[in-house]
């Protein structure tokens, strides 16, 4: 122990000339610590048992209540290989899922070959009687870039499992509104959308946007202002090329990027393109 | 206006603008239909409070064939456009149109595929309120320049534009 450690009071003693009582001091130092110590970690200890057995009944209280009064909790991905509906429909469409997890509700990737006898054993022999949606979605990075996602539920036990196909611009997939009727409108609507193609669909036509629509406005390549104005749209009341056009026309004018500066005149440019910025 | 000796028969004379642009005026018959959330503050003005029939328009006609202003209350969609278009080409002249509201004025927040950037790009608007959606003191507003407007017409040279 050196002399910066001591305190005040063995400071004072330490003038005394007997040595043995000097060490016998510092004995009793060491001995005082080391039983605060002790008694810090105890102290822990106990703080640490009360907050977990205080976890442990707030779980027990919140388990005890009905689900709506819960707190909410975020849900987490988990694997589902093992759930009883999974192995089911793996041992009646081998190779069909090509992966089952959980995010609160099971959701599974299926090919496009077997969706279509899966919905249909989804429905008459597991008793998922509701079709909820069908959604698309647009992934641009991937070879198969789109995703027809349908949610079915099964009301005689609560249970909710959603199921994606994933397909091409060109590639169909197999409509399943011969198995739930309710799919009729929201697989147009993905078609109108994406562009999903579903084939047996009894009327594969778009249903919000108008027929010979320029694009499928939820690509995500599409232009937000769209591609077609004027007389591409009203050829009755405007004449050929005529009216307002998007683009760099005389209407709605796409916003131009600011340049991007080489990297090291970044800071130097910086106020300029400030400026240019406040003259747009 | 002046009171000629024929007085006592209860004979006015005045001009033919006069009398049109007063008629006119104080009957401005809108056409009833709405597009959106303005079509409620639309409706707002025909309350007791606000009181559009103290202007000559409460007489909101379900026929384009018997209506004399085209008031454009919420956004238009470029599917709903051809049909509003239609609408305008069924009212009989003169007709007016008022735009109310962001959307129908300029497409409003919605700059998308979608939305017709203002009414303006099928129909000839004659006054535009801005407001997301207007008052119905704004529509009121709107609605005395639109009379306003027509107190200045004359039958010589109408209105100033095409009958198309």
């Amino acid at each position: 122990m050196s002399e910066n450690d001591r305190d005040p009071k063995s400071d004072a003693e330490e003038k005394a000339p007997e040595q043995e009582a000097e060490a016998s001091d510092e004995v009793a130092a060491e001995a005082e610590d080391e039983a605060k110590k002790a008694e810090a970690e105890r102290l822990a200890a106990e703080a640490a048992e009360k907050k977990r057995l205080a976890a442990e009944a707030k779980a027990a209280a919140e388990a005890a209540k009905p689900i709506w009064e819960r707190d909410p909790s975020p849900p987490t991905w988990s694997d589902a290989d093992d759930d009883e509906l999974v192995i089911a429909l793996r041992s009646a469409f081998p190779d069909a899922i090509t992966s089952a997890r959980s995010f609160e509700d099971l959701t599974l990737v299926v090919t496009r070959e077997a969706v279509f006898d899966l919905a249909k054993s989804l429905k008459e022999e597991h008793g998922f009687t509701y079709m909820v949606d069908v959604a698309g979605a647009d992934y641009p990075d991937r070879e198969e870039r789109f995703e027809a996602v349908y949610h079915v539920y099964n009301q005689s036990t609560d249970r909710r499992v959603r199921f994606k196909v994933s397909t091409d611009e060109d590639t169909p997939v197999p409509s399943l509104t011969p198995v739930w009727k309710g799919c009729n409108w929201p697989e147009r609507e993905a078609y109108d959308m994406y562009g999903i193609r579903f084939e047996g669909h009894p009327d594969m036509s778009r249903i919000l946007l108008w027929e010979g629509f320029n694009g499928f406005p939820l690509r995500k390549e599409f232009p937000v202002e769209g591609i077609d104005t004027g007389s591409a749209i009203y050829p009755e009341y405007y004449e050929e090329a005529q009216g307002p056009i998007s683009g760099d026309g005389t209407g709605w004018k796409v916003p131009k990027k600011p340049p991007v500066p080489p990297a090291e005149e970044t800071a130097a440019e910086e106020a300029s393109t400030e400026g240019s910025d406040s003259d747009a | 206006m002046g009171l000629t000796d024929p007085a006592e028969a209860n004979i006015l004379t005045t001009t033919y603008d006069k009398v049109f642009n007063w008629a006119r005026r104080s009957a401005v018959w809108p056409m009833q239909f709405g597009l959106a959330c303005c079509a409620i503050e639309m409706m707002a003005v025909l309350d007791p409070r606000h009181d559009m029939s103290r202007f000559g328009s409460e007489v909101f006609r379900a026929s384009p064939r018997q209506s004399d202003m085209m008031l454009v209350a919420g956004t238009v969609t470029e599917k709903m456009a051809p049909i509003i278009r239609r609408l305008w080409d069924q009212m009989p002249e003169p007709k007016w149109c008022l735009a109310m509201g962001a959307c129908a004025t300029c497409g409003g927040p919605y700059r998308t595929y979608a939305v017709t950037q203002g009414v303006d790009r099928i129909v000839p608007v004659d006054v535009y309120v801005p407001g997301c959606p207007p008052r119905p003191e704004a529509l009121l507003w709107g609605l005395m320049h639109l009379q306003r407007k027509i107190d200045r017409e004359t039958i010589v040279t109408g209105k100033g534009r095409s009958a198309a």
